[in-house]
């Protein structure tokens, strides 16, 4: 039960994805002009899921995605044109997929009422779709649906998805639909029948074989499984195959441990007999398998002799093996005698002979027959497509990896770099001109580090795609809904950052390209009124900059209103009457809790909780956000986020001996105010006049009872720090060492939260450094200015002042 | 990591102890150290290293026991001054001084003292119970049991305990806590 969980939730997450591809594809799906290997890409998809389903006993998502493949499955074999209404029902198909999966993940009940909705909808609009084109005929091309099926069956069988029902209940499901003649054609056994009757013409140097594979019924007990070895066939070349159901008894008699099902399959190979015998090895004694040529055409003489030699070898060794038409010198020879000949033939290509290629001979069969199969099929397949899963590795380009190990690995790394740092400081202290070696050893460390690190954090990276490729859903649904003409561009979609941060960028996307298509576009006939394009664009678009990834939303709108906006924030008390606002402060209101413009509130937004929330988000990612409008040609939103959540931009600031990390993005700016500055406000703190308004000082030395600080603004410096909320605090520092990208640490995992810090950090030098927390000093502070100068005294009593200082 | 002078060979302990540990009792070895005159024993499986003394980072407004946090390969770990919290004052460090590094199920903390002196194997029925436990003269929040070795006395200490309250937010020394915990991310400006 165990095991099988786990396999589930590979099956959950593969099914994802796949949902994310097929929706992909049903979104470019386009009437009268239809990719054809979108709609491959789009059935497998379904289908992959089916079959996992099933492995899984998800009995009504197994039924469900049936009827959603059968549908795509008239859509690949032409029998359905695509219309609009079909796409639609398909999307929405997706979606009801989508939710059972995630029923079945949870272990809750799917909502079947909706299911049959959407599948009685899906089949009338695949019926209407198949009557407006009275033309289309059923029957038309069995050959070409065999073909389709064929192509499409030997890429599934690299498919990493969905189990060993894939091919299995491929065929069942096409020879079921062919019904009738498909079956009929089994029984006349002559040969003829159905995909049998495909051309006979051969690609050079392949032979097409017809393997009749007629397991006994006890197969299944010995615990093989039939998919293996067709599997095992379609990688072997061009490969189709037509299930026998005629020995299925009814369901009442059915043994479900038995087998009843006998397959055919037609091979168009380049690998020998041996290779399809060595298949079925394992069965031999359960099976039947009977294996005729239909056609060869072999590789012409120039071609390497020793490969054809050793593969024909291999093939006497085993059987005889009547190779028809006319053959090279050496492979006649070997293939056209009886089995004792396969003695010479070996010899042959053992000893090195001066005939035939010497080097080829001279290598050891095993070596040369693996030479036979994939570069032999690659090189030789003229004319024929290449089919590319002969090349590709079995299981892909990629691994999946747990994420908790790719977080060990980036901890790790980060050790690395701050102990290499360590080290070069340490280095710096050498006299000069000695130890050369050693200096130009460690720099070569400091270059691998710092690619180990971005190495490591690439594999943390994921393209926005993910999350790009959700938006034209999104603008489809929303232009339905306003009645406005919308075209999503994006670009930059392979612009990759950190997983944490992609996964949260869902919803301000989501909100903002709302926001844009709501408030931003107007109607067609506004539009077209100004002399606009009836169609309105939004422009998606993601690219590095300075080692943040900023990430824009632009419309070709209205704009923001500026007199509106600014009228409202007043109706509801956001900013008081009258107050005086440049451009810039206007379109930032729209960022204030509470705010919307729209009389109506609609389904998609005038609540007033979407851009204050957008704000919130990216600023818990430690990202910023900013809006740019033209009143008449539209808004460009423009978010600015950290492309990982592990490192901060920090300014370490020191006071008294220790040292501290500011968040940059709390930093508004340093000074050094004059004595004239600084006003004491009724004999509790110190204010300061910066940037039009008075702020209160606080001096970390005394919140934090550090000794030996300076503790004196105008000797010392003045940060400006700005909370999340806007609040404001003169931190009172002694120097500002500089701006560093610091490896954020949690204090809380072996010890616990303290006022005023948010976390820990390792400097250069091996040393932990405290990153502040700018709201919680804020509200420090705010206690000390209370309670006065008693909480200084108790201060005094803490941990900062009664140590001696270390050695 | 330095070791005391007094040191006594380790095999006669070990002697010792297995002949009179024969019979019932199963033994543990404890790792045992110094502060001042006092020597204190730990179990030794859950003693993780121990290392030299490397110059700590303090904390704000906190008791003067806690010394501070340092840089244990990557985590960042809470020192405690044993001496300091018995009520010994604040340790003046030398290079000499060494920290033994605790883990108890998650969490690591490390504790300075001034020297490790031995490995010993105890069984539990070696172990007395300390006097006036009861009466409050001793704080027996940390101690487990005593422990003669040969004319020592070894102070056994509960390390599942041993500063597991300061560590943890019910037991906050100087300043109250009111707000639950802010991440990093949440600052902006």
């Amino acid at each position: 039960m165990e095991d099988l969980s786990r396999f589930k939730q590979t099956y959950f997450d593969e099914s994802a994805e796949l949902l994310g591809v097929a929706e992909a594809g049903l979104l470019r799906l386009t009437p009268g002009n239809v990719d054809m290997d979108e709609v491959n890409a789009i059935f497998r998809a379904v289908h992959s899921i089916k079959g996992g389903g099933g492995a899984f006993g998800f009995i009504e998502l197994v039924n469900f995605a049936h009827e959603f493949e059968a549908v795509m499955d008239g859509l690949r074999s032409d029998r359905i044109p695509v219309t609009a209404e079909l796409v639609d029902a398909l999307i929405r198909a997706n979606d009801v997929l989508g939710q059972m999966l995630a029923h079945a993940s949870d272990g809750t009940e799917p909502d079947m009422a909706t299911a049959h909705v959407v599948v009685v909808a899906l089949q009338n609009a695949a019926s209407a779709a198949v009557r407006e084109s009275a033309g289309d005929d059923f029957d038309s091309g069995d050959v070409d649906e065999m073909r389709s099926l064929s192509s499409s069956t030997s890429t599934l069988s690299d498919d990493e998805m969905g189990g060993v029902f894939d091919d299995i209940d491929l065929s069942i499901y096409q020879s079921s639909s062919s019904s009738l003649p498909a079956a009929a054609g089994f029984d006349s056994s002559a040969g003829g029948a159905g995909f049998l009757a495909a051309p006979l013409s051969v690609a050079e140097g392949k032979t097409l074989y017809l393997i009749e594979f007629l397991p006994k019924a006890d197969l299944l007990l010995s615990g093989n499984e039939p998919a293996f070895m067709l599997r095992a066939l379609a990688r072997l070349g061009e490969f189709a195959v037509v299930c026998d159901l005629t020995h299925l008894p009814e369901l009442g008699h059915l043994e479900p441990e038995l087998l009843y099902l006998k397959w055919r399959v037609r091979l168009e190979t380049a690998a020998g007999r041996d290779q399809i015998e060595d298949v079925f090895e394992f069965v031999s004694d359960e099976c039947v398998v009977n294996i005729t040529v239909l056609a060869s055409n072999p590789k012409p003489p120039e071609a390497p002799a020793a490969s054809a030699k050793s593969g024909d070898a291999k093939a006497s060794e085993a059987k005889p093996f009547v190779a028809p038409g006319a053959a090279s010198s050496g492979q006649s020879r070997a293939s056209s005698s009886q089995p004792a000949s396969s003695q010479p033939a070996v010899a042959a290509s053992r000893v090195p002979l001066p005939s035939a290629a010497p080097v080829e001979a001279a290598s050891s069969p095993p070596a040369s027959r693996s030479a036979v199969r994939p570069p032999a099929a690659a090189s030789t397949i003229s004319g024929g497509k290449a089919d590319p899963s002969h090349a590709a590795p079995i299981g892909g380009h990629t691994i999946r990896v747990d994420l908790d190990k790719i977080d060990r690995l980036v901890n790790m790394v980060g050790e690395m770099v701050i102990t290499q740092a360590m080290v070069a400081e340490h280095v710096r202290e050498l006299p000069q001109g000695a130890f050369q070696e050693l200096l130009e050893g460690l720099e070569q460390l400091a270059q691998h580090t710092r690619e180990l690190r971005e190495s490591v954090m690439s594999i943390r990276a994921q393209p926005v795609s993910s999350v790009f490729s959700r938006m034209p859903r999104l603008v489809r649904e929303l232009a339905a809904e306003t009645g406005k003409d919308v075209q999503l561009v994006t670009s930059g979609e392979n612009t990759e950052v950190d997983k944490t941060v992609v996964e949260n960028l869902v919803d301000p996307l989501t909100h903002m390209i709302r926001n844009s298509i709501d408030h931003g576009l107007e109607t067609p006939d506004d539009r077209a009124a100004v002399g606009k394009n009836r169609t309105g664009s939004v422009h998606l678009s993601a690219q590095h900059r300075s080692g943040r990834i900023v990430i824009e939303v632009s419309d070709d709108g209205r704009g923001i209103n500026r007199p509106r906006v600014l009228q409202k924030a007043m109706e509801k008390g956001l900013i008081p009457q009258g107050a005086n606002l440049t451009d810039e402060e206007i379109d930032n209101l729209i960022f204030l809790p509470g705010f919307s413009t729209v009389e109506k509130v609609s389904n998609i937004s005038g609540r007033g909780v979407g851009m204050d929330v957008v704000r919130r988000n990216i600023t818990s990612l430690g990202g910023r956000i900013g809006v740019y409008s033209t009143p008449g040609e539209g808004s460009r939103f423009v978010l600015s986020l950290p492309l990982t959540l592990a490192v901060l931009d920090g300014m370490v600031i020191s006071v008294g001996e220790e040292r501290f990390v500011l968040p940059l993005t709390n930093i508004v700016e340093s000074l050094r105010p004059k004595t004239s500055d600084l006003h004491g406000l009724v004999n509790q703190c110190d204010v300061i006049m910066a940037r039009g308004e008075y702020v209160r000082l606080a001096y970390l030395d005394r919140l934090f009872g550090i000794p030996g600080a300076v503790g004196d603004a105008t000797k010392g410096l003045v940060v400006l720090v700005e909370t999340e909320e806007g609040g404001r605090l003169g931190l009172v520092v002694d120097e500002v060492l500089g701006q560093q990208q610091v490896v954020i640490k949690s204090l809380e995992a072996n010890y616990r939260r303290l006022d005023g810090v948010a976390a820990a950090t390792i400097l250069g030098d091996g040393r932990v450094a405290l990153i502040l927390d700018v709201a919680g000093l804020k509200e420090m502070s705010q206690q000390v200015g209370h309670v006065g100068a008693s909480v200084r005294s108790t201060a005094s009593s803490s941990s900062f002042t009664s140590q001696p200082s270390a050695i | 990591m330095s070791t005391s002078s007094s040191l006594a060979p380790i095999g006669d302990h070990n002697e010792a102890s297995l002949s009179a540990s024969e019979g019932r009792g199963k033994e543990e070895q404890y790792v045992t150290f110094t502060v001042g005159d006092e020597e204190y024993g730990v179990n030794i499986l859950s003693v993780r290293e121990i290392r030299g003394w490397t110059p700590e980072s303090r904390l704000p407004n906190l008791p003067n026991y806690v010394r501070g946090v340092v840089n244990l390969r990557g985590i960042i770990i809470p020192i405690f001054d044993l001496r300091a919290r018995f009520g010994g004052g604040i340790t003046q460090v030398t290079k000499r001084h060494v920290v033994v590094v605790v883990q108890v199920g998650e969490r690591t903390r490390g504790v300075l003292v001034d020297a490790i002196s031995d490995i010993l194997a105890i069984s539990y029925d070696q172990i007395k119970p300390p006097p006036d436990v009861e009466s409050g003269m001793v704080d027996a929040r940390y101690l487990s049991g005593l422990f003669t070795a040969h004319d020592r006395m070894v102070t056994l200490l509960d390390v599942t305990r041993l500063f597991a309250a300061e560590t943890s937010e019910e037991d906050t020394p100087v300043l109250q806590q009111k707000q639950p915990p802010l991440a990093i991310v949440k600052k902006s400006g």
